[in-house]
């Protein structure tokens, strides 16, 4: 018995001696392996008798079921040191900083944030978008529109003209998105209701004039269709569109060839401090022009103004910008300056919609 | 249009105070740009000097003692050489703001005298230049009276933005009728009886038009002899001061004055200098005519000329010529009231670049009936103010205006306006302006005065009421809906502008707004500089061609942002590009750009990775993204070499859809563009049409089709070709993908490498193919096949062998 003793001391030292995961493999193998101590200890009980076998047989089982034991739990011990030796070495400094997602450094410009708020806006009250091209006739931009030729009130648009061609005629770059309007009663049969968001032209520069910038033209035109929905209109519009819980406008008369009667529209503000403040102050300022269209311009896309009737507007969006996010220079949104485009630009997720707020 | 409180009420009976007159002003159309309420003048008095004495310390100064009519006399001390006992001027008390020196004075020491305020000069107080002296009146003034209510500065000015279809408000007249109708007052009589004459005009008038259009209307004249030309009174001079003008002399002051007064210009001839008889004409080529404005001009056919024997003496309506123009030494005048085609003035000023007083209201249209009454308003002030006997009337041309006739059905206010008021309300706005309506009823028929050309029909007449019964009495009311929920809005191409717009700023770009226009060397580097897309008045030389390309645009921001310090950086842009000038030749696209290591990541070093400069297979990246976010079929599109001009031969490729649509193009730039558009460093851009996509079909339903998933496990295979360096890789993929069309669900291309272990002008090309069994696993000898015709394929394609 001494010696079964013996040899079970002796691996259960080796056990506790082993360092590692294959350190106490080889323990394994061997004691319990094939060919392993314990293995041929268990292959002489087959020449023992039967009252040694009573004997031997449970002691060496006893064994073995010690060792195995013993080995597991050996075993267990060291995967779990390892494992703290594993987490030891693969810990790395974490304030090591990453890398801004794409979405976060990415900017719209506001010219095109504000087309979609504005977009968001007359969807609701049942607007379509139309667009036309930025070279347009002198029909189109003037006369169409009722402005005569010669007429002091093209004086008012410092128009961008292109050379004449081998009949004479010149083209121009629009100075406003009024001749959409044109094009639109051309094609389609009202009931109308469009918005016209679209690059204008007028050769002046200075911090508010640009000689490019962008409008918003609208027009209804139905049967029914008056200065109360105009004023309606534009109400809800500029109440929707700067996000303030109150604000005070006024309609006054003004003068555009193509509209009859013609009005502009002020916003009451406070323009004592560094930024524009609505809802509040002793200002006005003026945001747009608008009115019922002219009869001249139906008559001039066929339509009989005593049967059809409606109402246009035009809005500066660079203008609405500015009013509504702060920029204070208009030449600014046409440098590309990537610091400004940062500040004043908008995320490219940062969907406007009415569910969830223009701008949130 | 400037008027004066006082003016004003010279046309207008009234109580109301200035803020009322400003605010109706504005709410009937004249829109008040700004007042003056003239109040920063009020603390100024008319003082007397008691004692000037000389400074005990300072040999230029003097210590007065002044009267300011309150209180005991005032120590002042005083610099002026015209300082002396006795004179009379104008005193500043302590606390006052002075605007000449824009200073608030307080009491101080000068040279150890005290000094309580300060005798002024003009210049002190903005008058004029005058700063030789300080204000020197006559004696009588009254001590302690307000010195601004005595120099006529204490006058509010208001300034009205005249929108250009109201001429008859050009004239302070017109102004008050408004206000009048506006229930601000009554309107005064304003008529002139004639100043009747003696013997005949001095001088003959003749319209000679030939057979051309006539370009004058009617011509009155009149001559006053024994005329003494000062300076106009003081009265007269405060106001055109007030408004802007400055008083030359009286005959020349009243014109000025009748202009503002009643919109109506007139000119004066020096008789002495006039030869022989007047003809009213068209110029003639060669002729030219030195203006009162100082410039001299050149006429032709075109324009409406005064001659007499000597050549042109005056741009009809417009300007007077020097020669013959009124001075102190005028004894004899010709008045000249005249009528001009407003169409014909507008376009001799624009042509000759003259902005007068004259001008601006001839082309607006002035009152046709007022031309004789208007000569005779003058007559009577050069009567009264220059003396002299008048001669009778000469009238040429005229014929009574008609006025205009509009059948007005008094609904019209309401179905265009909403307002619900009174018929009768609506008649007498009507007439308070001037109107005059005819029959009763529902219709009526309105004559229009003649002082408004702009009336043309209803709705101008729906606005005259409107207008005045007052916009605000409108209440808004909704636009009906036009359905439950609004359907889908925008066109196809706006909404994949707006997706494209998001996807490239979801790249890290940052979106640019350019100018449509460049100049004419940078649209010519990227194939524009067409004739017809040449502004023929660009606002300077670099903004002048239409651009053909939105690249640049980009580019040119990109030195400036690089002239910054900002040279890692992506930006891109949707917009317009011109091809020509007819609507369908201006295309919407799409183009970005990266600059130094903008890359997809990031710019700028970076812990985790080695900078690298930005390349072709960026620009392809956000190319492929774009036309993505537009809907395009990425899997279909082609890729080959032929980008335009202005890139990288070696480092570009072009998009297409088929064999024939190019949808785009990508890469480095030629370093030659880079020279030309001043751009130095690594840049790499791109460019897609995004109308050039044709529209996606309209499905009859929303649904997707079914989800078809294999369930055998795929198979991966991993294939290392070795084929001529000038071999696209794109051949190998497509002719690995072709070899088995079913089974061969994916190609992907993940070694590419060069090396003297590959061979000259060799490289080796490695894709990993992935086999997908649909009814059964795949035994080993199938796969070898597919394998093999993959091998088979892209050596017939490409020349590419298996490397060993």
């Amino acid at each position: 018995m001494s010696d079964l003793e013996e040899l079970e001391r002796a691996i259960l030292a080796d056990i506790a001696a082993a360092d590692s995961e294959q350190a106490i493999e080889t323990v394994r193998v061997g004691a319990l392996g094939k060919k392993g101590a314990v293995s041929e200890k268990l292959k002489t009980l087959g020449g023992m008798s039967a009252d040694e076998r009573k004997v031997m047989g449970p002691a060496i089982n006893g064994m073995k079921v010690r060792i195995t034991d013993a080995i597991g739990a050996r075993k267990q011990e060291l995967h779990e040191e390892a494992i703290v030796e594993r987490i030891a070495r693969e810990t790395v400094d974490v304030t090591l900083p990453v890398r801004q997602s794409p979405l976060e450094a990415g900017r719209i410009h506001p010219i095109s944030q504000v087309v979609d708020e504005v977009t968001a806006i007359f969807a609701d009250m049942g607007f379509s978008i139309a667009e036309g091209p930025d070279i347009e006739t002198d029909y189109y931009n003037f006369t169409a529109l009722n402005f005569p030729e010669g007429h002091p009130a093209r004086e008012m648009h410092d128009t961008f003209f292109f050379n004449p061609d081998e009949k004479g005629e010149r083209k121009v770059l629009r100075t406003h998105t009024a001749p959409v309007q044109i094009h639109t009663m051309e094609k389609q049969a009202p009931p109308i209701r469009i918005v016209i968001p679209g690059k204008t032209y007028r050769c002046d520069s200075d911090a508010t004039h640009s000689p490019m910038f962008h409008q918003l033209e609208g027009l209804v035109i139905d049967t029914t269709s008056n200065v109360a929905n105009l004023k309606w209109v534009l109400q809800e519009f500029c109440a929707e569109f700067f996000e303030v819980p109150s604000l005070n406008m006024r309609f006054r008369p003004s003068y555009f060839p193509f509209t009859e009667p013609s009005l502009e529209l002020d916003i009451q503000c406070d323009r004592s401090g560094a930024e524009i403040r609505f809802g509040q102050g002793n200002d006005w300022m003026e945001i747009l022009g608008c009115g019922m269209v002219n009869p001249n311009v139906l008559r001039n896309v066929g339509l009989d103004p005593d049967v059809y009737q409606g109402f246009a507007w035009g809005i500066g969006i660079d203008r609405l910008a500015m009013l509504k996010y702060g920029m204070p220079d208009l030449r600014d949104f046409f440098d590309a300056d990537v610091r400004w485009m940062s500040h004043y630009g908008f995320r490219p997720l940062d969907m406007p919609t009415l569910f969830s707020g223009l701008s949130s | 249009m400037k008027i004066t409180l006082s003016w004003l009420k010279d046309h207008l009976e009234t109580d109301a105070t200035l803020e009322q007159i400003v605010e109706t002003l504005t709410m009937i159309g004249l829109e008040v740009e700004h007042v003056d309420d003239r109040k920063a003048l009020s603390p100024f008095v008319v003082a007397r000097v008691i004692e000037a004495r000389q400074h005990p310390d300072a040999d230029r100064l003097q210590v007065l003692t002044v009267e300011t009519g309150s209180g005991s006399p005032v120590q002042v001390v005083c610099g002026a050489p015209n300082a002396r006992t006795g004179l009379v001027g104008a005193f500043a008390p302590p606390g006052t703001y002075v605007p000449g020196i824009d200073l608030t004075l307080s009491v101080g020491k000068i040279r150890g005298v005290e000094s309580h305020g300060m005798m002024c000069s003009e210049r002190e107080l903005q008058m004029s230049n005058e700063h030789d002296g300080i204000i020197d009146l006559d004696s009588d003034v009254e001590i302690g009276s307000s010195f601004a209510a005595f120099a006529g500065l204490d006058d509010p000015v208001i300034e009205i933005g005249l929108t250009p279809n109201r001429p008859d408000c050009t004239g302070v007249r017109g102004i008050a009728r408004d206000l009048a109708a506006a229930g601000l007052g009554a309107l005064k009589d304003g008529d002139t009886p004639p100043a009747g004459g003696e013997g005949p005009c001095p001088v003959n008038v003749t319209l000679d038009f030939g057979d051309t259009d006539p370009l004058c209307l009617g011509f009155a004249l009149r001559g006053v002899s024994g005329v003494v030309n000062g300076p106009s009174p003081r009265w007269m001079q405060q106001r055109l001061k007030a408004i802007g003008l400055r008083p030359i002399n009286a005959l020349v002051d009243i014109t000025n004055y009748v202009t503002f007064d009643r919109g109506r210009p007139l000119h004066v001839f020096d008789r002495a200098k006039v030869m022989g008889d007047l003809v009213v004409r068209r110029g003639r080529k060669g002729e030219t005519v030195e203006a009162l404005d100082g410039g001299e001009y050149e006429v032709n056919d075109d324009i409406c000329v005064i001659a007499d024997d000597n050549g042109v003496e005056s741009i009809a309506g417009i300007v007077g010529g020097e020669v013959t123009g009124c001075d102190e030494g005028t004894t004899e005048v010709l008045i000249e009231s005249a009528l001009w085609d407003p169409m014909n003035i507008a376009r001799t000023g624009r042509d000759l670049g003259i902005i007068t007083d004259a001008r601006y209201r001839f082309e607006r249209g002035v009152d046709p009936a007022y031309m004789v009454e208007g000569m005779e308003l003058a007559t009577r002030l050069v009567l009264e103010m220059c003396g002299g006997t008048p001669s009778e009337p000469l009238v040429v041309g005229y014929s009574e205006p008609e006025r205009k006739i509009i059948r007005f059905p008094l609904s019209e206010v309401k179905r265009l306006t909403g307002l619900d008021i009174p018929q009768a309300d609506s008649i007498s706005i009507l007439d308070k302006l001037g109107f005059e309506s005819q029959g009763d009823g529902d219709t009526v028929d309105v004559l229009a005065p003649t002082w408004r050309p702009d009336i043309d029909g209803k709705a101008d007449l729906v606005e005259e009421v409107m207008r005045i019964h007052g916009i605000n009495m409108i209440e808004a009311e909704a636009l009906p809906r036009t359905g439950s929920v609004n359907t889908r809005i925008l066109t196809t191409l706006q909404i994949r502008t707006r997706k494209v717009k998001r996807a490239l700023a979801g790249r890290g770009m940052m979106e640019a707004v350019n100018w449509s226009f460049i100049s004419e060397q940078e649209a010519a580097l990227f194939g524009g500089g067409q004739a017809e897309l040449k502004l023929a008045n660009p606002i300077s030389a670099d903004m002048s061609d239409m651009r053909p390309s939105l690249l640049p645009g980009l580019l040119a921001a990109a030195r400036r942002n690089a002239d910054r310090g900002h040279g890692d950086i992506a930006l891109f842009e949707v917009s317009d590009i011109y091809k020509g000038d007819a609507s369908g030749e201006q295309h919407r696209a799409a183009a970005g750009l990266r600059t130094g290591s903008a890359g997809l990541e990031g710019a700028g070093r970076h812990w985790r990775r080695t900078t690298t400069a930005v390349d072709v297979f960026d620009a392809k990246a956000d190319a492929m993204a774009a036309l993505e976010a537009c809907g395009a079929p990425v899997g279909n599109l082609q890729v080959e070499r032929g980008a335009p001009a202005w890139y990288h031969p070696g480092r570009s490729g072009i998009i297409k859809l088929g064999p024939k649509m190019t949808l785009g193009a990508f890469g480095e730039f030629h370093p030659k563009t880079l020279d030309a558009m001043g751009v130095s460093g690594p840049v790499c851009g791109f460019e897609i049409l995004v109308d050039a996509l044709p529209d996606p079909k309209r499905k009859a339903t929303r649904t997707k089709p079914p989800l078809d998933l294999s369930s055998f496990q795929a198979v991966h295979r991993d294939f290392a070709f070795v084929v001529d360096k000038s071999v696209a890789s794109g051949e190998i993929l497509k002719a690995a993908e072709a070899a088995d069309r079913k089974m061969i669900t994916a190609v992907n291309l993940f070694d590419v490498f060069e090396g003297a272990s590959i061979g000259e002008g060799a490289k080796s090309v490695a894709i990993e193919v992935e086999i997908q069994p649909r009814e059964r696993t795949l035994t080993e000898a199938e796969i070898e096949a597919i394998a093999d015709r993959i091998v088979d394929n892209v050596k017939s394609k490409t020349g590419a062998v298996l490397r060993g």
